[in-house]
Formats: structure tokens, sequence, C-alpha cells
């Protein structure tokens, strides 16, 4: 028998338009903790999805306990022994931690639910891993933390030899986290292999025994954790190649616009100031669950404002709601085009033209509102059959500048965009690039949030960098690295620290 | 390439008319049962009976296609139509319920009326909106209490209504009863409402996606507010109607159950539950369908629990077809 519990090897995955992984490799071994890294979109969710049997690897092959696993769906993998605690728990919050413990596999006595065995069954449990949880009260009444734990007795109880977790100290406070590694200290001298998935550098150090490193698709590295270091990490994580996919086109920077000073909202977004100029891109980097789309949506009435001020042109403004955001000249092109972007049952007029319905009167010009859609149909090269074409029968991109049209439509002064190119194929994106571009050179200021580092380095004339719900850093042009921004998103600090000792 | 695409229009075309093929192959269907059934006068008849539940149709689709519902419309109906009754019985009426004072004019009464409507649907759409309660127990809770209102301000039916008064419900504007006109009115009136308005546009946007409507700069919550007003504007109208069409209100039965042909008759007509998807065409074609197979069952003296059969039947596979239709796209 080999020396790993699981093996993947060569896994390719393809989207329409993306490949996600590209010959990509996890080794690990039972009884350790092998934590995976990489930028946003390296590749790491859908390895694990492959592995969980969500997704279906288009090639290559996973040998897991010994044996070729082909899991068609999750349920198959979990019954094998592969666990995972994500990071969004959906548990039934009305039910007792036991049901939830034991959801659809209820030990049953003549046919019957057994409580008796259920119950014991589930103390032992809690006992054997040091978890304090009373098993009888609601799941609303438990904290994330002890919900997290839950999930990992639902592992052992299931008999698991691996437990994937994903960004599982990400609500934790500092003492539930060092209950949770001790969890994991136990879960490991019981031969049970953690996959573990983060972006906090000093936990990964402190847990890790082996770290493999991905970047946009492929696999990069691998190595037992002591051999590593933070700087060695990032190194791998960002690669040596800047290529220049992106042009700059420059663009004369004018006065202020827009000021915000120490905006907060709730946990997520904390004392966040920057200001904007007319004529800059603002770029707004930072790993998923920084806050920068909190940030933006507090900016725009999407989100309650716990505190903090806007300053447009020197004068403090209000803003509640969407409706004063847009008043006062502020638009956002959202990130989920889905969730909050696009009216899929509408078609492309509509779709083009909400913002802007105010302008076509009563009764509404359909003329002049149809003249507007075609008109930036052709400028923005959209793809589209017609455009009474409904807009979810658009490809992503398409869609994207659809929605970007929206906005160029009412022309704002300031234009928020947030993930403008996720999942979007290289040829729309280069062309979003170039009419972000020419927002700006009509002397309107854009921010935009971007997870693609390459992206923000090169289309950005200054970027901030955000680390959970704070501002990390502000780089001006001639300092963008990617090294620099990865240190500010992982968190400085830390990094600092190591850095002297070494 | 350029037949491909007028193949695809045309296939469109053909599934968002296929409900009016249904109707006219149901006339036909009808007309050879019985000869009567395609004269003029039966016509009359027929859009005579459905006209009520019709107006009370063009408000419901507002509120279905905002991905909501509004099941207090027949209690609405009837609590306006006796609070107007009321308001405008002969003064000279020895069992008048407003009895101290004298008879006001038919205008203040319908007015009076209306306006509580628009309360009425204000209040719908204000809970809905501001507290998220799901749209079918809000207007379940106004819709028992409108009824039990209505028999609280009349202890009886409402009657001996002035001729004036009456006009709207049993008058005739030449050889056309004043309720038909009435209802093709409101069908106007929604049609410029749904696609000539900010407003209308919104209910289709906030009904398909109201975070990406909010996002959009939509006022959300007014126009759930107004989508709601709407629907009590309709059913003020209809109760006013019914009023003058059979000449007395009674507290406890008019407009019992109206809200349910007129879900029905949206429903027929292509309106989604899902929100988002209605047409006004759609919805007038959802009416006469079941008004002709309610008025073709009647004289083919089909018995009422079998024509209730084929009204379930209709509006169950009609909603079938339009799941399938609108299913792969997502």
């Amino acid at each position: 028998m080999s020396e790993y519990i699981l093996e993947m090897r060569d896994i390719v995955k393809s989207f329409p338009g993306v490949k996600a992984l590209d010959g990509v490799q996890l080794m690990v071994k039972p009884g350790t903790v092998h934590t995976l890294m990489g930028e946003n979109g390296a590749g790491k969710s859908t390895l694990m999805k492959c592995l969980t049997g969500l997704y279906h690897a288009d090639s290559g092959t996973i040998i897991y306990n010994g044996k070729k696993a082909n899991y068609k769906n999750a349920l198959q993998s979990l019954e094998d022994g592969i666990s995972m605690v994500p990071q969004e728990m959906s548990p039934v919050l009305e039910r007792s931690v036991i049901e939830n413990l034991w959801l659809g596999r209820e030990p049953r006595k003549m046919g019957l639910v057994d409580h008796q065995k259920m119950l014991k069954d589930s103390e032992k449990i809690f006992e054997e891993l040091g978890m304090d949880i009373n098993p009888r009260i609601k799941m609303k009444e438990i904290s994330v933390a002890k919900m997290q734990m839950v999930e990992i007795a639902k592992a052992v109880s299931r008999n698991a030899k691996i437990v994937i977790m994903d960004e599982p100290t990400s609500a934790l406070t500092v003492a539930e986290t060092e209950d949770l590694f001790r969890i994991i200290e136990q879960l490991k001298e019981e031969n049970v292999a953690v996959i573990y998935i983060s972006h906090k550098m000093e936990e990964i150090f402190r847990i890790s025994d082996e770290i493999s490193i991905y970047r946009d698709g492929h696999f990069v590295h691998s190595d037992l954790a002591k051999n590593l270091d933070t700087q060695s990490v990032i190194g791998y994580m960002v690669g040596r190649t800047v290529s220049n996919m992106f042009p700059k086109t420059e663009c004369e920077i004018g006065e202020t616009v827009l000021e915000i000073k120490n905006l907060n909202s709730g946990r997520a977004v904390q004392n966040v100031s920057f200001d904007l100029h007319k004529g800059e891109i603002l770029g707004f980097a930072g790993l998923v669950g920084a806050g920068r789309t909190e940030a933006m949506e507090a900016i725009f009435g999407l989100r309650e404002k716990t505190g903090g001020m806007i300053i447009k042109e020197g004068k403090e403004i209000v803003i509640k709601s969407t409706q004063d955001a847009i008043k006062n000249g502020i638009g956002m092109l959202t990130e989920d085009r889905r969730g909050n972007g696009i009216f899929g049952l509408l078609n492309l007029i509509d779709n083009s033209t909400v913002v802007n319905w105010k302008a076509y009167g009563f009764p509404m010009k359909h003329k002049q509102m149809i003249a507007d859609t075609k008109e930036y149909i052709k400028k923005l090269n959209i793809k589209t059959p017609s455009e009474k074409t409904k807009i979810q029968d658009l490809s992503g991109g398409n869609q994207q500048k659809v929605l970007l049209a929206r906005w160029m439509l009412v022309n704002p002064e300031i234009l928020i965009i947030d993930e403008p190119t996720k999942g979007i194929d290289v040829g729309a994106k280069a062309e979003i690039h170039g009419l972000i571009s020419e927002v700006v050179q009509k002397g309107k200021s854009v921010i935009l949030v971007s997870s693609e580092m390459q992206e923000v380095m090169s289309v950005a004339d200054r970027i901030v960098v955000m680390h959970e719900g704070k501002v990390t850093g502000i780089l001006r042009r001639d300092e963008f690295s990617q090294e620099a921004i990865m240190g500010l998103s992982i968190k400085e600090g830390t990094m600092k620290e190591e850095g002297n000792e070494q | 390439m350029n037949n491909r695409k007028t193949a695809v229009t045309n296939k469109e075309f053909i599934s968002q008319n296929a409900i009016w093929l249904i109707l006219v192959v149901l006339i036909i269907v009808m007309s050879i049962a019985n000869p009567k059934f395609l004269t003029a006068n039966n016509l009359v008849t027929l859009l005579t009976g459905e006209a009520c539940k019709g107006i009370i149709a063009f408000g419901i689709m507002f509120c279905i296609l905002s991905k909501g519902i509004d099941i207090s419309t027949g209690s609405a109906a009837a609590f306006v139509g006796v609070v107007a009754g009321a308001l405008v019985q002969r003064s000279d009426y020895a069992q008048r319920i407003f009895g101290n004072f004298g008879a006001t004019s038919i205008w203040i009464g319908i007015l009076a009326g209306i306006l509580i409507g628009i309360i009425i649907g204000v209040i719908n759409g204000a809970l809905i909106a501001y507290t998220h309660i799901p749209p079918f127990i809000a207007t379940m809770g106004m819709q028992l209490i409108l009824r039990a209102l209505a028999k609280v301000v009349a202890d009886r039916p409402v009657s001996n209504l002035p001729e004036s008064f009456r006009y709207f419900g049993s008058g005739y504007a030449g050889p056309i009863p004043v309720i038909v006109i009435v209802f093709f009115v409101f069908f106007v009136i929604s049609a410029i409402l749904l696609t000539q308005t900010r407003f209308g546009k919104g209910v289709y946007a906030v009904g398909g996606n109201d975070n990406a409507a909010r996002a959009a700069g939509i006022n959300v919550e007014k126009t759930l507010v107004l989508t709601y007003a709407w629907c009590g504007i309709c059913a003020a109208v209809a109760g006013i109607c019914l009023a003058g069409r059979a000449g007395s209100i009674d507290p406890s039965s008019t407009g019992l159950n109206y809200e349910f042909d007129a879900i029905a008759a949206a429903t027929v007509g292509g309106t989604s539950h899902t929100g988002g998807i209605a047409r006004i065409s759609g919805v007038l074609c959802g009416i006469l369908i079941l008004g002709v197979v309610n008025n073709g069952l009647v004289m083919m003296k089909v018995d009422d629990n079998m024509t209730n059969i084929v009204k379930g039947a209709i509006i169950i596979g009609s909603v079938v077809l339009d799941m399938r239709k609108n299913k792969k796209k997502i």
C-alpha cells in the first residue's frame, strides 16, 4: 500500500472558456494536515469539488485509499470517508444538534428512529473529541464555531479518512481557533488526513505538515511546511511573470471628487478611508472576504452604514439608498451578475436602460430606448441576435457588457465596478478594460474592485489593499508589485515580524 | 442564417400566442355544441358576466408579476360596495344604513369607494414591502378583516340604490353594457401602466429580480406599495360595478372568492407566479377562456360541479405548460 491516502494526478477540468485546472496534483499522507494555498481562482476549490464528486474531472487519476475513485456525487464520496466542512454551513437551525448530526442516516429500531441511540452516540463522539456541546439544544442556539465542530463530529461519526476544511477560521475568535486546532490535532492522532484551505499565514505555518501551492489552475509547488516560509510561499503564489495583457491608457488625474472617511458597516467594513480623483482608476485589491465588496455596497447604499462620512466635491452627502447614490452621481456595477445584476427574463433594451428609465418620460419613448440600446450594442461589440433577446440567453461576457452599457448610458461621475471580468474569457476582458479606460478619459472616476492582481496592477492608478475589513495600505503606481499587494492582503504585520526574525 | 432567425421568431411567436389559439378552438367547440353560443347577445352576456372578475384580474396580475399575490380583493370589493352603496342609498329609504344623514352624491360615493380601495392596497403593499411578510399571509389577514368590516358596516344587504349609481353596473351605452366598457377601459389603463410607465417596467424588474432592481436604483418598496394600491383600485371599481349590477350588496356574499377566479384568469393568461413574466393580452385571453368555459358549459346545461372540474383542469394544465415553456432558460 502506498504511503498516501489520497493521490490526485494530472487533473484537468475545463469550463466553457476557462481551463480551471490544468494537470494539477495533490498527494496527501494519512494523519497529516495538508494545506492548499493560492490566489483566488487558483483552482483550490475546483480541485476539492473534483475530489468530492461535485465536479467531474475531464482527465487525470484520483486514487483514494488504494483504489481508483470516481464519485458521481457528493454523497458517494461522503459514504466513502471523504467529508467536507464548508465555509458556509447550512444546518437545519430549528432542529436539535443531535438531529443535525444524524440527519439523513438516523439509527433505527423496528423501523422507527432510535432517539436513545442517537443521543448516546452523540454524547460519545463529543466526549471523544473533547467538544463541549449540549446535543439536545437547537442548532440556532450554538455559535458558528460549535456548528463547525458538529460538522467535524459528523465527519468522525462517518469514519472519515479525509476531512476537508475550507477557510474554517474565517468566522472564529482566537479562542475558538485554538479549540479547532486542538481538535485537528486529535484528528491527526486518529490517522485522519486534514486538507486545509486558508489564506492566514500564521495559522498555516502553525498547523500544516505539508503545503501545496497553486496558481491559475496549475500546480506550482509542494513541500513540507518546515521547508517553507511566508516569503517563499508568496513567491510561489504570485509567480514571476507579469504579462502585459491589459495595457494602461494614461489619463490626466484631476482634483479630488470623493472622500471616504472612517466608513463602517458591521464587522465587514471597519474604518475604511480613501479618496478618489477625477480621471483616476482606483484599484481595490485583497482576498475574497476582505470586505471590499461590502465597503462599495455601503457607499452605494446597498448596505447599511454603521458610521463614516462620504464627501463629494467638498460637501458631505447622505446616501441611504441606491436612489440617493445615483442622484449624487455614483453608480455601481455589482459583482454578482445573476444575483443583483441582470434581469434575466427581460430583454436587452430594458436591461440596458433601466437606470435611465426616468429620461424616457411618459408615455415612454420606446424608439429612443431601442436606439440607445442598439448604439451600445454596436459600441461595446455585444454579440446578440437582437436587442429584443432576453439577457439570460447571452454569454457571461456579453451580459457584463450590457451591464456596463447600463451605467455608461447614465454616465455617473463615479462608477464603482466590482469584479467586472470574473468568469469572462480573455477577449471580452480586454474589451472591458478598454471601456473602463474610455470612462475615465471622459473625466469620470472609476473604483475597480478586482481579485485578479494583474488586472488591478495594469489598469489602476493607485491600489487600495484591504484585509479583514480594514485598509492595510494604499500603493502608488511606482510601488506596485505582486509581492507588496499579496503581503498587504495577507496581513502585513505578520509578514514583517517574520521577516525580522530571519 | 436569416432563415433560422425567422424560424426562431416564428416559434416564439406561436408559443407566446398559443393561448389565443386555445381560445379560438374553445369558441369553435362551443359553437358546434350549441349554435346559440356565437350570437352577439350571448357574447354580451358572457362579457358582462366576466367583467367584474376581469377588472380584478387586471389588478391581481400586477401583484403576481411582482412575485406576490392579493387574495383580499373579493372582500375589498364587498367592503367598498357596502360603504359606497350605503353613502348613496336613497334618503327616503327607511332601512338606510347611514340613517342620520341624507344621501350623498353618487360621485362622492364612488370617490370614497376608490379611496378606500387605494388605502387597502397601500396597507397591503406597505406590509409586504416593509415587514417582508409573505404576500399570501398579509392579504389573507386583510381578506378576513375586510369581510368582517363589511358586515360591521351593514348588518343586512345594502339595497335601494339610485339608478344613476347603478349605471356603471347595469346601464347601457347604446347596445353595449357600461360594465363591459369599464372592463375594457381597465384593460387599456393596465396596458399603458405596464408598457408605457416606469412604474410598470419597475414591476417587471422587481418581480424578476428584486436585488438587481434595488442595485439599479429602483425604489423596490415604493413599487410594491403602488402595485397593491393599483390592485386596490381595481377591487374598488369591481365592487362598485357589482353593486350596480345586482342592485344590492350582500356583505357576506358579494365578491366571495372572486380573487380566485381572477388569479385563475391571470394564471391561465401566462402570468408566472415566480414573478417577472406577464402579458396584458395574455390576461385578457385568460379571462375570455374562463368566460367561454363558464358560459358555454352553462348553455350546454352541464352542472356546476362539472364546470368547476373543467376549470380546475384548465388552470393546472396551463401552468404545467407554462413551466415547461419557461424552464430550460435559467
